[in-house]
């Protein structure tokens, strides 16, 4: 176990990975764009526009799942001192905050010919903004830390307080009355998305989250190498590149 | 204990603590985060008179009225309990049409109409292929295609 945890174990590790990672992320792009923008059939309420929910719902889910994914490595850091952990939740913000960006962005262009308006103040869409601002928050206090291990802590703590908005915005489109619907995918039940719609949907949501592995293990690397700069075995790998 | 025995049972113990304060406070402020009110709500005076709201509903079939212009629009809002006359001018929604939810914003009136200044529409959670619609519905659909021509 403690060999998978130690940095120079895990930079080697993470480099194998990632072309594959990459790989199965352009296939499952393709795949999932193709079936949802020409095979699946238009919606019977809303035409072709729906279309922008293959973005828009897998970009929302992540939101929430990085977010989930950066407070648990936090906890872990914080109660275990897992250095591997402390870099993982820190290269989750910013690839969080995109997709937390895009799913408001994408919802934004959905919510004006479906809805009629670009944003409005509801529960489920106020809860998704809070969110970004939780991400670049966490990015904020990060970047105003020098020493990375109580950047780490600080961070840790901040994106544990922040786990209350996740409940919030999944369950919002359910305790109160809201512009933007309820899940379609997510609910006791069976799901309410006709199979041909549902098959790209899943598609695109496992493709985004394989993107997220491939870019996470990247920046990893990355933060890897900065943080053990000093150290004999990166000075080896720097050698070995030139 | 072990310290990281400790530091996790407060971690866990911390966000638990948050999350029920979170969901409190969120609970007290109930009626703030509504979106949208139902015209049973508003006719049993749960809205103050004179103040901007939001009313939700489904609007009714074969309740829209549209003048010669074709920007000022009639049409009653229900959630099968209560009715609401809803006066406005300006574009719908390309998803308006009746039987369809919305939500329009604006001022009740003394005569316990409506008179919106903006009108939204909800879509549902359900997205199927229009045949498979029309062969849920019975053929519904086509009288709600029907009915959105102007």
């Amino acid at each position: 176990m403690h060999k998978y945890a130690s940095p120079k174990f895990f930079y080697a590790l993470a480099g194998q990975l990632t072309p594959w990672l990459g790989g199965l992320t352009a296939i499952l792009l393709i795949v999932g764009i193709y079936l949802g923008l020409f095979i699946a059939p238009a919606d019977y309420q809303q035409g072709e526009s729906y279309r922008i929910m293959f973005v828009h719902v897998p970009a929302a889910w992540m939101s929430m799942f990085i977010y989930m994914m950066m407070a648990g490595a936090g906890a872990i850091a914080l109660v275990w001192n897992i250095k591997l952990a402390e870099i993982f939740s820190s290269v989750c913000a910013p690839v969080g905050a995109s997709f937390t960006f895009l799913a408001l962005v994408t919802g934004s262009l959905w919510g004006k010919p479906m809805w009629g308006t670009w944003w409005a103040w509801d529960a489920r869409l106020t809860s998704e903004l809070i969110l970004f601002f939780l991400y670049i928050g966490y990015m904020a206090l990060q970047a105003s830390i020098d020493d990375p291990r109580r950047a780490a802590r600080a961070t840790a703590i901040l994106a544990l307080v922040g786990v209350v908005n996740i409940p919030v915005i999944h369950f919002s489109v359910e305790w109160w009355n809201t512009l933007h619907q309820p899940a379609s995918v997510s609910k006791i039940g069976t799901p309410s998305i006709h199979p041909s719609m549902l098959a790209p949907l899943l598609l695109m949501i496992f493709a985004f989250s394989v993107y997220f592995f491939t870019v996470a293990l990247i920046r990893m690397r990355n933060e890897i190498l900065e943080r053990e700069r000093h150290t004999s075995w990166v000075a080896q790998v720097l050698e070995s590149k030139t | 204990m072990k310290t990281r025995h400790k530091r996790l049972a407060i971690i866990i113990a911390g966000v638990a603590g948050l999350t029920i304060a979170g969901l409190l406070v969120l609970n007290a402020f109930r009626n703030n985060l509504v979106f949208f009110y139902s015209p049973t709500e508003v006719l049993a005076g749960k809205v103050a008179v004179n103040k901007t709201f939001r009313i939700g509903g489904m609007v009714e079939k074969g309740s829209v009225r549209r003048s010669g212009d074709g920007l000022k629009v009639d049409f009653v809002v229900t959630d099968l309990n209560k009715r609401m006359p809803i006066h406005y001018e300006g574009v719908l929604p390309d998803l308006f049409r009746e039987g369809q939810g919305i939500v329009a914003q604006g001022r009740l009136q003394a005569d316990n109409t409506f008179t919106a200044s903006e009108v939204l529409a909800k879509h549902d959670e359900k997205y199927m292929p229009p045949e498979a619609a029309q062969a849920l519905k019975g053929g519904a659909y086509a009288a709600g295609k029907e009915a959105k021509k102007p």
